[in-house]
């Protein structure tokens, strides 16, 4: 086991990259402490398996370095480099049986028999695969796929990482809460560096500690879910995180103070110096925009129901403004007036935080 | 619920459909199957024989010899083609424009039609002017097709390999291509070698295409006629009279039209029961 360091790394699939966009990772650095649960979350194609295939070894890198502990693995394969991982689409050895598929990684090392038997029983125990291993994997569902795919990295005794790309995609929705809940059972069992790739919030804000939020080839925001949702560093992770996500509102700057609509919203943050021409932007979410006697005017143009709550969508001009009401709360019919959590309101500049 | 609407109409719809397969195959086998139970002696005068052609045949010594002659070369031609198949379709690339230009390479031999691949084989073989005899000759190695039946085996091998590798070749290759990239990235992962990977990814992955592989090999080689036709005719002697040419030489040649019916229908039946051999050898524990 052992602490991961990325270290300026870059990648492109283009074997000439030119453009700023032929470039699938550009400049990430990350430091994973030895043991802790992260995730790495972002739409499709913002490059979140790119950078774990490249973790992995499947990969190499355009430029940069990965270091496992104090080594350089840049360059080592993946079969060097003792990690685990568990694809999207469940990877077994259709021919062989549970048992066989579990033993395959320590048969492929050359481990003694007694061993392997011992090992592959105990990571059976621990996943609940006891019953099923004499039978075809072949014939299992979805899960126990996903479960051996898991346990073939589990039964190795030295693996740094185990690392999950989306691995819930095949799995039925009941039994997705299930499976989530015994990864993170395990991660607390066994205390394994677990990175989790996913493009859906709510699997990574369970698992992880940390969540690493990703956009178009940059890591945008690091955080635990906490912060990712009170303290969104870009406007991205504000509108990505979140349900619905944060409102985004232009808006003019006038001796620091922020302008919507002729109105002045107070903010947690302020601006130092904005250059010519930037974009200027208040974030809040739909959690702290409440209705009120005065600010900001608006027409209500949507209601939706969403449970123990109610989503309203208000109009200002064409700027969309949601607010999260009670779902006994009354919604005004036609014109009214929203108002904002100061401490949660924040100003960002050219997407970034501001300050 | 409402009642069922029986309606009758729509066996019309698949009239036309039993009129061309009755047209093509049911009336044609028939006429053969009507021949195998008969005698002629020429003014299309026919005497019923019940089953003495089917025992004249069973009980020849010239079907077995032409037999065993058939169950050698195809037997030899599977042992051949199908693991060079698949040794052709992993050494393909998998991407890129080689791996067009190996399809395109690949399918050629497929596009030519039978006759002139014997025609083909035949002229580059003859041991005087063919580069392939002409050069085995110089190279010091006596070699006449037209005369010694090793050569002719040998040939007749050769020019099916040549003729039929591509197509076990192009069928693997498509059950390799249908691999998704998780599989070997798993199989890198647990520290497989090339050989683990093989066996117990890629064989596993092909066996549905090499299954129809097999079973298309086997029947086309048990049936061949076309280019053994071309290449020696049957020759030198009867050393490469297979079944389908004995076949046409007792039909077109000494026009016994009954036992040449008999033999046809006892080919038919061996074709059908080893083509269901092979494939429930080749699907046994599917079912599990």
């Amino acid at each position: 086991m052992a602490r991961i360091r990325i270290e300026h790394l870059r990648h492109s699939y283009v074997p000439r990259p030119a453009r700023e966009s032929d470039w699938a990772l550009k400049e990430v650095d990350l430091e994973w402490a030895d043991g802790g649960a992260y995730a790495l979350l972002g739409p499709s194609g913002c490059g979140k398996t790119t950078l774990l295939n490249i973790v992995s070894g499947l990969l190499r890198p355009t430029a940069g370095r990965i270091f496992f502990g104090d080594a350089d693995v840049t360059a080592s394969p993946p079969g060097e480099r003792n990690i685990a991982q568990v694809f999207q689409f469940p990877v077994v050895y259709d021919t062989m049986t549970v048992y066989d598929n579990l033993a395959f990684p320590l048969r492929n090392r050359g481990v003694p028999e007694a061993r392997v038997d011992s090992r592959v029983r105990e990571i059976a125990a621990l996943l609940d695969l006891e019953s099923m291993l004499p039978q075809r994997a072949a014939g299992l569902t979805a899960d126990g796929k996903q479960k051996i795919s898991l346990g073939r990295g589990l039964v190795r005794s030295d693996v740094n990482v185990i690392m999950f790309d989306e691995p819930l995609t095949v799995i039925d929705p009941h039994l997705k809460w299930r499976l989530r809940s015994k990864l993170k059972e395990l991660h607390q069992r066994i205390g394994l560096t677990m990175i989790y790739v996913t493009h859906d919030q709510t699997e990574a804000m369970t698992f992880a500690d940390q969540v690493v939020v990703m956009h178009e080839g940059t890591v945008v925001q690091v955080g635990t879910p906490v912060e990712l949702f009170e303290r969104p560093r870009h406007t991205f992770v504000g509108h990505f995180i979140g349900s619905p996500g944060m409102n985004i509102l232009p808006c003019r700057l006038e001796n620091g103070v922020a302008r919507f609509a002729g109105v002045a919203i107070p903010t947690a943050n302020t601006a130092a110096e904005t250059p010519n021409g930037a974009r200027t932007e208040i974030g809040v979410r739909p959690e702290f925009v409440r209705f009120a006697s005065a600010g900001i005017p608006v027409r209500v143009a949507a209601v939706s129901d969403a449970g123990r709550h109610q989503i309203v969508e208000t109009r200002h001009g064409d700027t969309v403004i949601r607010l999260l009401l009670d779902e006994r709360d009354q919604v005004p019919t036609v014109a009214a007036h929203v108002s904002f959590d100061t401490a949660f309101t924040r100003l960002y500049v050219d997407g970034w935080l501001a300050g | 619920m409402s009642a069922r609407t029986v309606n009758q109409k729509a066996w019309w719809l698949v009239l036309p459909v039993l009129v061309l397969v009755g047209f093509n195959a049911i009336v044609p086998l028939m006429t053969v199957v009507n021949y195998s139970v008969q005698e002629t002696f020429g003014n299309n005068k026919f005497f019923f024989e019940g089953v003495k052609w089917f025992e004249m045949v069973i009980h020849s010594a010239r079907f077995h010899d032409a037999l065993k002659r058939q169950l050698l070369f195809t037997a030899i031609v599977l042992a051949i083609e199908v693991p060079l198949g698949v040794a052709v379709a992993l050494a393909m690339p998998r991407r890129g424009v080689w791996a067009s230009v190996c399809l395109v390479l690949m399918s050629m031999p497929l596009l030519i039609p039978w006759n002139v691949v014997g025609a083909i084989w035949n002229i580059f073989a003859l041991p005087d002017i063919g580069m392939l005899g002409w050069t085995l000759n110089r190279a010091g190695i006596d070699y006449n097709f037209t005369r010694q039946p090793v050569a002719a085996w040998a040939t007749l091998i050769a020019m099916d390999v040549w003729h039929w590798t591509s197509l076990v070749a192009l069928l693997a290759y498509a059950g390799l291509s249908a691999i998704p990239d998780a599989y070997y990235q798993a199989a890198k992962i647990d520290g497989a070698s090339s050989w683990a990977v093989f066996r117990h990814v890629q064989l596993p992955k092909m066996k549905h295409v090499l299954t129809i592989a097999v079973l298309l090999r086997f029947m086309d080689s048990f049936m061949i006629y076309t280019e053994p036709f071309v290449l020696t005719g049957g020759g030198p002697g009867n050393a490469t009279t297979l079944l389908s040419i004995d076949l046409v030489k007792i039909a077109l040649g000494q026009f016994d039209l009954g036992p040449a019916g008999a033999m046809s229908l006892i080919y038919f039946l061996i074709i059908l029961l080893l083509s269901w051999m092979f494939y429930r050898v080749m699907t046994l524990g599917e079912a599990e």
